[in-house]
């Protein structure tokens, strides 16, 4: 198990290293000078130097990295151009609004999308298998930004039950567990929860459909068990693998958040990406995807090594 | 001896099997959902290509008097949009770009992505640790992060849109290849035809394309309804897509405000934008019963 978790380890180190190298060319990708959007187009060369040298832009781009590496695992992660705040701090709140709606989102989605799987699964073939597999592609085609807009037309336009945009009173300060702000999160919780609802259906369907046909089934039922005997031997198989989907489902939501919380206003870490693209402000830009990126990254592993725990087999693989 | 040859050939061509491809086609045109898919395609194709043509009026033509009318207007059967543009018109012209923007990305990333995928596949050894371990840093990334990433960093615009989202679409399809090649390269015949003395370009070209670049294809085709909603997503949130153009994403964003006025109107791309996607989707799984592959 140890020696598992810690070759696991290992491989996730390069990657990391390789993905906060992608986070740091971000800024050097970008067309024009990074310095275009903090300095008036008239400031003297004078300006432009000093400028160019408290940002650090006049280092070659290995020492570059290297100081930026540096400030980055001390919690800095640069100023925000457009509001001159610590990029840390506005990320810090956004990132628990953005936690709260894609934990919701997967959690809907994982309860729906196990039922419809193992419906769908259950009864190959049916009708019914047909109907939860049709709801499982619509899930997985639908352009969820657009979702969000028709379920505001409905219910908030049409029949005026929900609020369309914003976290409640207070913005992004003051979030209770109180109805008054808990109904600002019910539409795009459930417009996010339709994307891993369907793809842990498909997942789903496929692990039941697949578990079913192993002679073990067989033997359990000419022993006698009944069907309730034998829901709880699939479940059981079925677990690990649909609760590692789930994960990486998290793991999408949290990186994709961006679309639904510019439908709906959300203050979250999509919300803030948002900002930062609109007024071309890349070190808020690099900020936020760099900790979404390492979240993701250490969801993986997380995700690795308690499938492993939970089903023994994965560790051979 | 010269009479038995023509009679030889004859049992030839009885014997002769129908062929994989003949059996996908066969298997493909039985399959209603996926033709009904194929048909859904083929017509936005159609209309994309020849939208100039098929547009009642000018999508670009605007009017302060006229802005915003419903579904059934008498001259606008899909009403007009927030500057009094037709809806029709530059739904059938918007067709164009959103299918570009969605295509061409996974097309040119198949090609890249199976270069880099067969390579390492076939090669292996160091080649496949360094193209694979690069490849998974681009994995690390959550798809829809990666692509906001690059083109919120390279900024708006048509090419750069495209660019990212070939970036986007090149590791997942690079991995595939990687599987199918590595399992390939290990069954026999490949190493026959290594010790009868042909090259690796050789063996590659006839035994190994022909049995990898169907599952890539396939794989590939599932990629196509994801890259239609991210490239409509990005012009929906003001990256891609640059206005007046039309583009279904992009009308999306600008008809936003408009939900409290004529809500239908304004959901009228999305509902273009998911038929397309749909309909990619039943294609490709289609494709794949047809073909029986199971990954």
């Amino acid at each position: 198990m140890l020696s598992y978790i810690l070759k696991r380890l290992a491989l996730t180190i390069p990657v990391a290293f390789g993905v906060s190298i992608v986070c740091f060319m971000l800024v050097h990708i970008a067309p024009g000078d990074p310095l275009t959007s903090v300095l008036p187009p008239d400031a003297s060369a004078q300006l432009q130097a000093e400028m160019r040298a408290l940002y650090g832009f006049d280092r070659p781009l290995p020492v570059q990295y290297g100081l930026w590496v540096l400030k980055t695992l001390q919690g800095d992660l640069g100023v925000s151009i457009a509001t001159g705040r610590p990029v840390a701090s506005e990320l810090g709140k956004a990132l628990g609004n953005t936690l709260m709606l894609a934990v919701l989102a997967t959690l809907i989605g994982f309860l729906f999308g196990c039922l419809f799987g193992f419906v769908a699964g259950y009864f190959r073939d049916s009708w019914i298998d047909r109907l939860a597999s049709f709801v499982s592609i619509i899930g997985v085609s639908v352009p969820h930004y657009w979702l969000g807009m028709v379920l505001v037309i409905i219910f908030s336009v049409q029949l005026n039950w929900l609020p369309a945009t914003g976290a409640g009173p207070g913005g992004s300060a003051d979030w209770a567990w109180d109805w008054v702000h808990v109904r600002h999160l019910i539409l795009p919780a459930v417009t996010m929860s339709v994307i891993p609802m369907g793809i842990i259906a498909r997942t789903v369907r496929a692990l039941v459909a697949e578990i079913l046909s192993q002679e073990f089934v067989s033997g359990l039922r000419a022993k006698g068990l009944l069907d309730f005997g034998v829901f709880r031997h699939v479940v059981k198989n079925a677990a690990p693998t649909a609760l590692a989907v789930m994960g990486l489902q998290l793991g999408y939501l949290l990186g994709g958040s961006i679309l639904i919380e510019t439908v709906f206003s959300w203050p979250g870490t999509g919300f803030l990406l948002g900002q930062a693209i609109f007024q071309r402000d890349l070190p808020l830009l690099q900020g936020t995807i760099l900790v979404l990126a390492m979240f993701f990254v250490a969801l993986n592993l997380i995700v690795d090594i308690v499938q492993s725990m939970l089903d023994p087999r994965v560790q051979r693989a | 001896m010269s009479a038995a040859a023509p009679a030889l050939t004859a049992i030839a061509a009885i014997e002769k099997s129908p062929g994989y491809w003949a059996g996908v086609m066969h298997r493909f045109r039985r399959d209603p959902v996926a033709m009904a898919a194929l048909i859904i395609v083929l017509a936005l194709v159609l209309m994309a290509i020849f939208a100039p043509f098929i547009a009642p009026a000018d999508p670009y033509r605007s009017s302060m008097i006229r802005r915003l009318r419903p579904i059934g207007t008498p001259g606008f059967p899909l009403g007009t949009d927030e500057l009094g543009r037709d809806m029709l018109s530059r739904l059938i012209l918007g067709g164009r770009l959103s299918l570009l923007m969605g295509v061409t990305p996974v097309f040119i990333a198949f090609f890249i992505g199976s270069a880099i995928g067969i390579t390492a596949g076939f090669v292996g050894g160091k080649v496949n640790t360094v193209l694979m371990r690069t490849i998974d840093v681009f994995f690390a990334f959550p798809s829809v992060l990666l692509a906001i990433a690059l083109s919120g960093a390279l900024g708006a615009g048509i090419f750069n849109g495209l660019l990212s989202l070939t970036i986007v679409f090149v590791p997942p399809i690079a991995r595939i290849a990687e599987s199918v090649t590595t399992a390939v390269r290990k069954i026999e015949y490949i190493e026959a035809a290594r010790a009868s003395g042909a090259s690796a370009f050789r063996i590659v070209r006839i035994h190994v394309l022909g049995n990898v670049i169907g599952p890539i294809f396939v794989y590939a085709t599932g990629l196509i309804s994801v890259s239609l909603i991210l490239a409509s997503g990005l012009s929906f949130l003001g990256l891609g897509v640059k206005p007046p153009e039309p583009e279904w994403g992009l009308m999306l964003n600008t008809l936003r405000n408009a939900i409290y006025v004529q809500p239908w109107v304004a959901a009228l791309p999305g509902l273009m934008i998911f038929i397309t996607s749909i309909s990619f989707n039943l294609l490709s799984d289609g494709l794949r019963s047809a073909m029986d592959i199971k990954a």
